[in-house]
């Protein structure tokens, strides 16, 4: 199963009677039914530590992209109407700016790896608190209440995962204890944040900026207000989308596959 | 008005410092630079008015090492034509459109190991890349071990094992056209090349013709020679795999408080006659 097609429902389920298994590509099953896929007896698996790196890696491309205003900014240097750099065009400091994490599992974590080293002060909110050694490493101060996260920080990441606790974690309430300062940039899926609320924030600068990898839908109708705005940034949910790890990823769906055919225990089995 | 005026701040190149204004202006003791490049100065013929001349090398260090991530980064995840894809009307696209490099893991050859180029190693290690670094000298034992960087003293050795080469040099007589024909046939051919020092130390020309037949994979420049590039037709203005953005390595409001402050210090000391924070010297 590669981006969520085919669509499993119980239809599906009901004309496949020789189903074993359904290997789906990526981190996120928030887009199975676990529990009628269990009562068909079919089993799931997922590629969950792959993905994180790369994930990882472009939380922080987005992060940096929309501070150092790249896209206007390629945009500009390669407009047939430009004649000159305005001196007084800016964008923001990345390093030593308040990054707040919200979601430290393994993605958010090497999130925090590497802002660290972009000297960031770095805030996270997670459903528990990481032990002390991981924190130290990585200067990472818990936030047990994600409005304090909110209206410290200069960037706040979303890389938690979509759960019926999750669903529109980010709404009105929380896009305004950000500072109007602050850049929302979502790595996890659309539907933690509240679109609406989001393009109203936008439009009425109540924060300044989002990158957006993730959507919902995807991808978004063509006359949404989201890709007219001059300060989004969107990409089409490549989080994982490198050759390197599209690879494994195939090999690792392959390896279940093959070992839910043969009754064997399935590596990355979700339960 | 001419002769009150003992100290220019030099902002974005501007005025130009040429024998006409440098005679016009008697009591001109000092010049600062809003920046750390002093390659649009004849320095030489400065100090023969007797002025004395700063840049501001430590403000500017963090934003341009981040602008320089940021480009590596596009570059790799192939960014702007991503996001151009995601807001097109047209909303065809294979996955071959998208597939991008993974970055940590690979290997960054950084050419020039100042300042900036040490930041840039710091900020890569975090994303487990192996460090390659040239530079007109070897660093310190401790501080390659810091960043995990090899020294390569012949830069053939790390043009053929990189993956991104970054470009954190001066420009001066010897770094001209440090980046030509030759040392892009060494690259690999699904290696990047990142500019964030000056355009003048790559063979622009060489470089259109290396993107254009795969020589190498792609592009990313924060500099090229003229900037802007002519309107007409240039062809590193279309090329797909070249991200190119308009000088903004130190253009952030925190860099640009921080390079002001540096040059009034600077003013003032020498207009007092202190040693200077960071005075630049006809070599």
């Amino acid at each position: 199963m590669w981006y969520h097609k085919p669509v499993v429902n119980k239809e599906l389920l009901q004309s496949l009677p020789n189903l074993r298994i359904v290997a789906s590509s990526g981190v996120g099953i928030d887009h199975l039914d676990l529990n009628l896929l269990s009562s068909f007896g079919v089993k799931v698996s997922n590629t969950p530590f792959i993905v994180s790196t790369d994930t990882a890696d472009l939380g922080m491309a987005l992060m940096l992209a929309s501070s150092r205003r790249l896209v206007e900014g390629h945009e500009m240097a390669v407009s047939p109407d430009t004649e000159y750099f305005p001196a007084d065009w800016l964008g923001a400091e990345v390093s030593g700016a308040t990054l707040g994490i919200v979601g430290m599992g393994t993605i958010g974590y090497k999130v925090a790896e590497r802002a660290k080293a972009f000297e960031m002060k770095i805030l996270y909110h997670n459903r528990s608190q990481r032990k002390k050694e991981e924190e130290s490493a990585v200067g990472a101060l818990y936030c047990k209440k994600i409005d304090d996260l909110l209206q410290q920080s200069d960037f706040v990441l979303l890389a938690v995962n979509l759960t019926p606790q999750t669903y529109k974690l980010i709404g009105k309430r929380e896009l305004e204890l950000m500072k109007p300062t602050a850049t929302l940039i979502n790595i996890s899926r659309g539907l933690v944040v509240d679109q609406d609320a989001l393009v109203e924030a936008l439009q009425n600068k109540v924060i300044k900026a989002a990158a957006l990898d993730v959507t919902y839908p995807e991808p978004l109708p063509r006359d949404h207000p989201l890709l007219k705005l001059k300060n989004v940034i969107i990409t089409p949910h490549i989080g994982s989308a490198t050759k390197k790890t599209r690879h494994i990823m195939m090999e690792e769906m392959t390896e279940s596959i093959q070992a839910g055919l043969a009754g064997l225990p399935i590596p990355h089995e979700v339960l | 008005l001419s002769k009150k005026v003992q100290a220019i701040y030099l902002w974005w190149h501007k005025p130009v410092i040429d024998r006409e204004l440098l005679q016009s202006l008697p009591n001109l003791k000092v010049i600062a630079n809003s920046g750390a490049g002093m390659d649009h100065l004849d320095l030489k013929l400065v100090a023969s008015f007797h002025v004395k001349m700063a840049n501001a090398p430590r403000a500017v260090s963090s934003s341009t090492a981040d602008a320089g991530m940021a480009l590596l980064l596009a570059s790799a995840r192939r960014l702007v034509e991503v996001h151009h894809i995601a807001i097109s009307s047209n909303m065809d696209y294979c996955e071959a459109d998208i597939l991008g490099v993974k970055v940590s893991g690979a290997t960054l050859g950084i050419i020039g190991m100042g300042r900036i180029g040490y930041k840039i190693a710091l900020r890569a290690k975090a994303f487990e890349m192996k460090i390659l670094y040239h530079n007109r000298t070897r660093r310190k034992a401790q501080e390659e071990q810091a960043v995990g960087a090899t020294y390569c003293e012949k830069i053939d050795s790390l043009l053929q094992q990189a993956d991104f080469v970054m470009v954190v040099v001066s420009l001066t007589p010897q770094t001209h056209n440090l980046i030509g024909k030759r040392e892009l046939e060494l690259m690999k051919p699904t290696a990047a090349l990142i500019n964030i020092s000056r355009g003048a130390v790559v063979d622009q020309e060489a470089l259109v013709m290396a993107l254009q037949t795969g020589v190498i994979g792609a592009a990313a420049l924060d500099v090229t020679y003229p900037e802007p590039l002519p309107r007409l037709d240039h062809p590193l203005l279309k090329l797909k795999n070249v991200i190119i953005t308009p000088h903004l390595g130190i253009k952030t409001d925190k860099t640009t408080y921080m390079i002001t402050e540096e040059a009034v210090e600077n003013i003032l000391a020498a207009l007092n006659g202190l040693p200077m924070p960071s005075e630049v010297l006809p070599s």
